[in-house]
């Protein structure tokens, strides 16, 4: 079977020009390979790259070396070389993201940030409401605060939200940065439910797990990123 | 007889020459504004020397000249222009509309409709229907040449907003042929509707400002509007004290110093003809 | 999909200055693109090339239609290019004074545009005056008031209004909220997104606030001493950013 997202010599370096140029290596020779349905746990030490690798798989960082290769409308493309325009066609239809932290954007209300990827993908109006409503609910957000901005929400609270729009769409490959890590115990529970039905439909799933018992539950197997050698 | 020393019609050929280049090419373009280069009159700017330069252009020695101000014949201004081209061109006047081949006015059309043939020749102060809106000269011409008419429409939208109705009643700007927008010259609105389609040629000559343009026989002139605030044209409610008429324009007439007034036909002619008909009749 | 306007081998100079240098841009329909940098890097001269305000000394900028055909902005003729301003195009200037007829009441500086192509229904136009009105948030109840008696953030709301009545495909925007207080502009930089994304608009704006670039585009240029530096997904331009002088901007801005 073939990948739904794998990697081919990917490599990430930061030069830091403010800091007399220094050039800080993060991440070589990554050899990634996920299949449709399956989950995939980035395991490593704190610090050996695998947010900077998150960020490298959805494009929000360059890679500095190597492909990514992505099914997307059914041919596979590489899009560490692709232009701006092609990532946000792949962010729309292909390509999922749920950080660790929600990007709040002013005086939107919660139910219209959960609804926007599914419009974004063509869904109407009300359909893409009533599927981000379902979403907001199973994670245990009450009603109440549908109809307001996330901003005052707390940590977990924006963290649900956070969830529920990047579960909202069912991206083919969905990347997810510790997406339990404010969640009590009943959420975390929804959680992995959420992750365990996007496999059966067939997600690819990586992510990045602090806490072992979600991890264990979700990740079909673990992908060990290599710390690189402090440079002298 | 003209009087000796004079060209005819005063000004001299090249400068006809040259007006009624401008007047040609006023013709072919209508509702255009076409420069011309005024020349000295025996009177102020003001008094009509851009109608007057251009009746002087186009008269002939057959024809028979009316001059009106405000639509009566009996003014200063009307009497003392129409007896200047009685010096200088020798030709006949007439107060009669119907008698008249060319017709000078300030401020009025005729009641009594004009045929083929008649020429009325318009004074305009100012011939840019746009100045009030649009300062920048430059910027004006631009808008005519594109065509560019939405701000005028501003205008008539701010004044039904604010008066529940367009407040312009007389000068009411008009698009010719389908294309120019122009100042019909302060006419009253209540005149508009006679320059649509009017079976004479009508020219306008503005002195100061050193600009002819005109409108071809049988051409539409269009008063602007909305279409749910249709152009209306509105005279006085009253008949002329005079001759009784309830389609004529009518001026307010003050008669004495308790207040007193009366309504009476704007246009002398039209209002004595009716009187003289009325006397026959009796 | 074709790109709406394409710009290519843009060059300028104010004597021995460069505004502009080898400058190409595309934009395709329904993208957000800010251009960034700081006074004096060419970002507004590049609007006013773009929008064909200014004619440069080298290369051109192509618009598309919406039947398709393509058109060299500065060779379509004065008319054309007006044309295309009152309809395909709309341009919301810094100062709304530049963008607004002061002397002219809200509901007239909204209608004006559709005056301009034709409306001739004076209901229609008040209705259409008033949605809008509604949309830009400024008190409907308002809609015969003078602008010179509106706050600079509803002046430049109103010029917002004015801009898109006509459904524009696309719109340049100079330093939209560049004189607001802090705390109107988060409200109008909020109010442009969701228009834009309702009415699925182009739009090249020009800002040095890289936060309300961060809100509204999709794509970014830096610009700098006339040349673009870096360009590319806004997300990854701000994250990781290459170029010495990208970095020195955003590192210069607090959260952005």
């Amino acid at each position: 079977m073939s990948a739904a997202i794998r990697t081919e010599g990917l490599g990430k370096s930061f030069t830091l020009h403010l800091q007399g140029g220094v050039r800080i290596p993060v991440l070589e020779d990554v050899e990634l390979c996920v299949a449709a349905g399956e989950c995939v746990a980035l395991a490593g030490p704190s610090g050996a790259g695998k947010s900077t690798l998150m960020r490298l798989l959805y494009g929000n960082y360059g890679a500095g070396a190597g492909r990514i290769l992505i099914r997307h409308r059914g041919a596979e493309i590489d899009l560490a070389a692709a232009d701006a325009r092609l990532v946000r066609e792949v962010r729309r239809e292909t390509l999922g993201y749920v950080s660790q932290f929600l990007r709040v954007i002013p005086r939107v209300p919660t139910l219209d940030i959960v609804a926007e990827p599914l419009m974004a993908r063509g869904a109407v109006r009300e359909a893409a409401r009533a599927r981000a409503a379902e979403l907001l609910a199973r994670l245990n957000l009450p009603a109440r605060l549908h109809g307001l901005p996330p901003a005052t929400f707390s940590g977990g609270e924006q963290q649900r939200v956070n969830l529920a729009r990047g579960f909202a769409p069912g991206y083919p490959v969905l990347l997810l940065d510790e997406p339990t890590a404010s969640l009590d115990a009943g959420n975390r529970a929804v959680v992995v439910g959420l992750i365990r039905a996007a496999k059966a439909a067939g997600t690819a799933v990586i992510g990045i797990f602090h806490d072992t018992e979600v991890r264990d539950q979700v990740a079909d197997r673990l992908y060990e990123v290599q710390p690189m050698p402090v440079a002298a | 007889m003209t009087a000796l020393g004079y060209n005819f019609g005063y000004l001299d050929e090249n400068t006809k020459r040259m007006i009624r280049r401008a007047l040609l090419k006023a013709v072919a373009v209508p509702g255009h504004q076409v420069p011309f280069g005024a020349r000295e009159m025996p009177l102020p700017y003001g008094w009509g020397t851009g109608g007057i330069a251009v009746t002087a252009s186009v008269i002939g020695a057959g024809d028979r000249l009316k001059v009106i101000d405000q639509g009566a014949d009996d003014t200063t201004n009307a009497v003392s222009i129409r007896r200047f081209f009685a010096k200088v061109a020798g030709v006949e006047t007439t107060e009669r509309t119907g008698e008249a081949t060319i017709i000078q006015t300030r401020h009025r059309i005729p009641e009594t409709g004009l045929r083929e043939g008649q020429i009325l020749v318009y004074q305009v102060p100012m011939p840019e229907p746009l100045f009030r809106l649009e300062p920048r000269v430059a910027e004006t011409r631009r808008m005519h040449a594109l065509a560019d008419y939405g701000l005028m429409h501003v205008k008539l939208y701010e004044d039904i907003a604010r008066h529940g109705h367009v407040a312009i009643s007389y000068n009411y700007p008009v698009l010719v042929g389908g294309r120019y927008l122009m100042s019909p010259s302060p006419i009253p609105a209540f005149d508009n509707p006679k320059m649509d389609r009017m079976p004479a040629l009508q020219l306008f000559g503005a002195g100061r400002e050193k600009r002819i343009y005109a409108v071809p026989p049988y051409t539409s002139v269009k008063s602007l509007d909305f279409e749910d605030h249709p152009f209306r044209p509105v005279r006085a409610d009253a008949p002329c004290a005079l001759c009784g008429s309830r389609e004529s324009y009518l001026d307010e007439v003050v008669v004495d110093d308790k207040g007193g007034r009366m309504f009476v036909c704007s246009d002398t002619d039209y209002c004595n003809t009716r009187q003289a008909a009325r006397e026959a009749a009796e | 999909m074709s790109a709406l306007l394409e710009a290519s081998g843009l060059a300028l100079r104010f004597g021995a200055v460069p505004a502009l240098d080898d400058v190409s841009l595309e934009v395709f329909p329904g993208e957000v693109v800010a251009i960034v940098g700081e006074s004096g890097s060419g970002k507004t001269t590049l609007l006013r090339v773009l929008s064909g305000m200014m004619r440069p000394e080298a290369g051109e900028v192509r618009y598309r239609d919406p039947e398709g055909g393509l058109h060299l902005v500065h060779d379509m003729g004065e008319a054309a290019q007006r044309r295309l301003h009152r309809t395909d195009w709309g341009f919301v200037h810094q100062n709304p004074r530049d963008g607004l007829r002061m002397r002219v009441s809200a509901g007239g500086n909204i209608g004006e545009r559709l005056m301009a192509v034709g409306a001739r229904h004076y209901g229609q136009i008040r209705a259409e005056a008033d949605e809008w009105l509604r949309r830009v948030e400024i008190d409907p109840a308002r809609i015969d008031g003078m602008p010179a008696l509106f706050s600079g953030g509803m002046q430049q709301r109103l010029q917002i209004a004015r801009t898109l009545v006509t459904r524009p495909r696309l719109v340049f925007m100079d330093e939209p909220t560049g004189g607001l207080d802090v705390s109107v502009q988060a409200r109008l930089l909020d109010m442009i997104r969701a228009l834009v994304a309702d009415l699925g608009l182009a739009v090249v704006i020009v800002t040095h606030d890289i936060a309300a670039a961060r809100l509204l585009a999709h794509r970014l240029l830096v610009m700098r001493r006339g040349q673009v530096v870096e360009h590319g997904l806004t997300d990854r331009v701000l994250d990781d950013p290459q170029h010495e002088y990208t970095q020195l901007l955003v590192a210069s801005v607090l959260a952005a």
